[in-house]
């Protein structure tokens, strides 16, 4: 293909990555500007050998107009499954640091910096690797369009991957807004924003030129999810730097209002990024999966008006007896226990898209790993909205209990119905006719399952703990324990939910060995799952039973 | 029937779908966040608040750079055990003058919003050093090489600058006089009257044990110093601050 | 004080009723009878083809 332009562009940055780290305004800007340059320059060659000044010829053109836009997905494919494994393997070694605190390596391998690397990595690269390349696979097939803006597709998923390498640089050099979830710094949170209006010109570009009278409500879902991530990420990152060739900037909120709108961004994050989005994916990869439609339509209509209506109140929850107004801490404990019902209106619909088919949990393990994740969906969105009633949160807030919360979220219901995606695109995008493995797809599922208990599990019990260790009185009036012990009585927990994250890791390796496989053509001699009906191998894939 | 006919305008026309999900959800913020800014009873009124000095402002930027927030909180809430823990609850006004804020969300280590006189600076020294040494049911990483970097600081007038666009306090004085500041305040041998008359309780003197050398470590200590010894809690009135 | 009282007063009555009755609206309205044949039509959007 013609890349010139795209060269020229690519090219340009290089030189003004280079002139940044020539005139910087401190030395990490000028590190992170040397990073940009060596990222950019290996990019431009790379693009530089695929040049061709051969015309296209007009079949190719044809098929450019015509077939569905998938190169692009298979690299987001790719992507989600790479980051995925760097960013639960960040979170094993973060894990073991806190068990283990010579694992620390000053000064860029230090906990706090490895932290919002581990947390990025896993929300914003393998999440949202997952929902750009699910996004886009949903969006052409319900509209029967192919995507809107011709290479845009590529900016947007290159651009997207230029932002987690800068991102994820950033943190190990130490460089950070200290806003949870939106660390990276201003330049880059403007770099996020342009390619976040690409993502969103592709997205709606190709819902308003679909072919399908209807909009079907995963769009809905992605669409919420795009729209809202950029009001929250223009709205929270506002700043002003200190230099325009430096690292630092300062927030153009201070103090309580910072507080309140970081958490609007930080909650809402969770809201739209971790749920709307993925809901999107639920609403089409279960229905596909199982062969049936959803359970109810009109369902998920309610279900999306009310989950992106209240979920932007839940924020001041962060916030519980801070010197936040009492009047605002209320308004988000009462939106987020309201919140219950439109999740669990959700889930439910989720869940019996199944009614009928049943028996598809138990002969096919990629419909139990999308279950599974929308049973999580339920548990988190049941303990959410508990852990947000004040008097529970005096107890559970500060402690391991919300990194439990937040995992049974991430790697239950994130994880998990990514994991289910990802089977269920691989085979179609590659033209293959099914997986290398089902059975590898078992193993995967109760690796991950069995990691997830572990995990949030143990992490209940260690905030519950640490919580009441924090506020126990003896008889005489006096505080029974030291700060320093109640660290010390971690210490079993932090070892026990390593090995829980481990054992999740271990699942992803295996998902990634058989994608490969699939990916490189092969098919795993096996014998089919127990329960499923005999049939030949050859004509009907493994992966669609009831057809 | 005939408004019952339209729903289809919404559900088969993405502009409008983009557009209402847009309205919806700004509903939320502007009803919470926006009152913050101008309710007059958001922030209390206390006697004692003042900008950072320099040497805390860089200080406090070496915190943010660590990720110190990742685990310790700047935020004591009004509970009997964290009261006495770690002394009197903290005020929004407390951190009027912090962009970003601090509160953070995790204590794998203790609180620190008012750490500040609570030990000395030899401790702060060794406990950032060799954290065991003092500690030794200790989780934190060491940072040691604090003491070895010089502070680094381009043009320190810069950042009190950016600090004022965004409605921090400094005067002309504050940022004329900032590098001379910066360095005064960790220099024993240096005149202090006019750092302190603008900056009014900050700790001068050597912080990290090398008077010869003003390295992160000085600016780090010299913040952890300072966090919540500016208010005076005798003139507050704890039931005319609530709301 | 005076306006952020009023506007309590107001978000604790009229604002509490206004969302009520238009989330109750809204109900009835996605789940008239009308419309379930087009609910069911885009339902079965992602099962047409691939």
């Amino acid at each position: 293909m013609n890349y010139v332009s795209e060269t020229i562009w690519l090219a340009i940055g290089t030189f003004l990555a280079l002139l940044g780290a020539a005139f910087a305004h401190d030395s990490l800007f000028q590190a992170h500007m040397w990073v940009l340059f060596f990222t950019l320059l290996i990019s431009t060659i790379l693009l530089m050998r695929r040049i061709s000044f051969t015309p296209p010829t007009p079949a190719q053109i044809a098929a450019k107009q015509s077939e569905y836009f998938d190169e692009v997905i298979r690299y987001g494919t790719v992507a989600t499954m790479f980051w995925g494994i760097v960013g639960f393997l960040v979170g094993v070694v973060i894990a073991l640091q806190l068990a283990f605190p010579d694992l620390n390596i000053e000064p860029w391998f230090n906990f706090g910096r490895m932290r919002p690397l581990h947390t990025s990595g896993v929300i914003f690269a393998f999440g949202g690797n997952a929902l750009l390349a699910t996004s886009f696979y949903v969006v052409q097939r319900t509209c029967r369009a192919r995507l809107f803006g011709g290479n845009l597709a590529w900016f947007v998923f290159w651009g997207y991957q230029l932002f987690i390498i800068m991102a994820a640089t950033g943190y190990l050099l130490g460089i950070t807004q200290s806003r949870e979830y939106a660390e990276p710094e201003w330049y880059v949170d403007i770099w996020l924003t342009i390619v976040w209006v690409a993502y969103l010109v592709v997205f709606l570009g190709t819902i308003i030129k679909r072919r399908e009278p209807h909009i079907y409500v995963a769009n809905w879902f992605y669409l919420g999810f795009i729209v809202t991530i950029a009001m929250l990420h223009v709205v929270n990152n506002l700043a002003i730097p200190a230099s325009f060739l430096g690292v630092k900037s300062y927030s153009a909120f201070s103090g309580v209002q910072d507080a309140l709108t970081q958490w609007w961004y930080g909650h809402n994050a969770v809201g739209f990024f971790l749920t709307a989005g993925f809901l999107g994916m639920m609403y089409y990869f279960i229905p596909k999966q199982v062969n049936r439609p959803v359970y109810s339509y009109r369902l998920s209509i309610i279900h999306f008006w009310a989950l992106i209506f209240m979920y932007i109140w839940a924020g001041p929850h962060h916030l519980h007896y801070t010197a936040l107004p009492d009047w605002a801490q209320t308004l988000g404990m009462v939106f987020s226990i309201m919140l219950w019902m439109p999740s669990w209106g959700g889930m439910i619909n989720g869940l019996m898209t199944l009614s009928g088919a049943w028996d598809k949990i138990r002969t096919d393990p990629i419909v139990r790993m999308m279950i599974m994740a929308v049973a999580f969906y339920g548990m988190a969105t049941f303990e959410g909205p508990m852990m947000s009633i004040k008097a529970v949160n005096s107890l559970s807030h500060y402690t391991d209990w919300t990194i439990g919360h937040v995992h049974s979220g991430a790697l239950g219901w994130n994880g998990l119905i990514t994991f289910g995606a990802l089977y269920f695109m691989v085979p179609k995008l590659w033209n293959r006719e099914r997986l290398y493995s089902v059975r590898m797809v078992n193993w995967h599922f109760w690796l991950a399952t069995l990691g997830i208990v572990v995990y949030a599990a143990v992490m209940w019990v260690a905030g519950v703990q640490q919580g009441l260790m924090w506020r126990e009185y003896d008889d005489q009036g006096f505080l029974v324990y030291s700060f320093a012990e109640t660290v010390a009585a971690m210490l079993p927990y932090y070892v026990l939910r390593a090995i829980g994250g481990g054992l999740y890791l271990a699942g992803a390796l295996i998902m990634a060995f058989n994608i490969t496989m699939t990916i490189l053509g092969h098919q795993r001699d096996e014998a089919p799952i127990g329960g499923s009906l005999p049939k030949a191998p050859s004509k009907s894939p493994a992966l669609q039973p009831a057809e | 029937m005939s408004i019952l006919d339209k729903h289809h305008y919404i559900e088969r026309n993405a502009t409008l779908l983009l557009v209402g999900s847009l309205l919806v959800v700004s509903i939320g913020g502007i009803v919470e966040i926006a009152p913050l800014f101008y309710l007059q009873n958001t922030i209390e009124k206390v006697e004692g608040m003042r900008p950072y000095s320099p040497l805390e402002l860089a200080g406090r930027n070496i915190y943010v750079r660590e990720g110190c927030y990742v685990c310790h909180s700047q935020m004591i809430r009004p509970f009997r055990d964290e009261v006495e823990r770690y002394g009197h609850y903290s005020l929004a006004a407390e951190s009027m003058y912090d962009h970003s804020f601090q509160w953070g969300s995790k204590r794998t280590g203790p609180d620190l919003a008012r750490v500040g006189d609570r030990y000395s600076n030899e401790w702060h020294v060794q406990h950032l050093t060799e954290p065991r040494d003092v500690v030794p049911e200790s989780v934190m990483p060491s940072y040691a090489f604090l003491k070895e970097t010089p502070l680094k600081i381009t043009d320190v007038s810069m950042d009190l600058k950016a600090n004022r666009s965004v409605g921090v306090p400094y005067t002309d004085e504050m940022i004329a006089s900032a590098k001379a500041d910066l360095t005064a305040q960790a220099d024993p041998n240096a005149d202090t009257s006019a750092l302190l008359a603008r900056y009014p309780k900050a700790k001068v003197g050597d912080f990290d044990g090398d008077a010869t050398k003003l390295t992160e470590m000085d600016a780090l200590v010299a913040y952890l110093q300072m966090l919540g010894t500016l208010v005076d809690f005798s003139t507050y009135d704890d039931a005319a601050g609530y709301r | 004080m005076e306006f952020y009282t009023a506007m309590r007063h107001f978000a604790d009555s009229w604002g509490l009723l206004a969302m009520t009755l238009f989330f109750l609206g809204v109900l009835v309205f996605t789940l008239r009878p009308g419309g379930k044949a087009s609910a069911d039509e885009a339902a079965q959007i992602p099962l047409k083809e691939d």
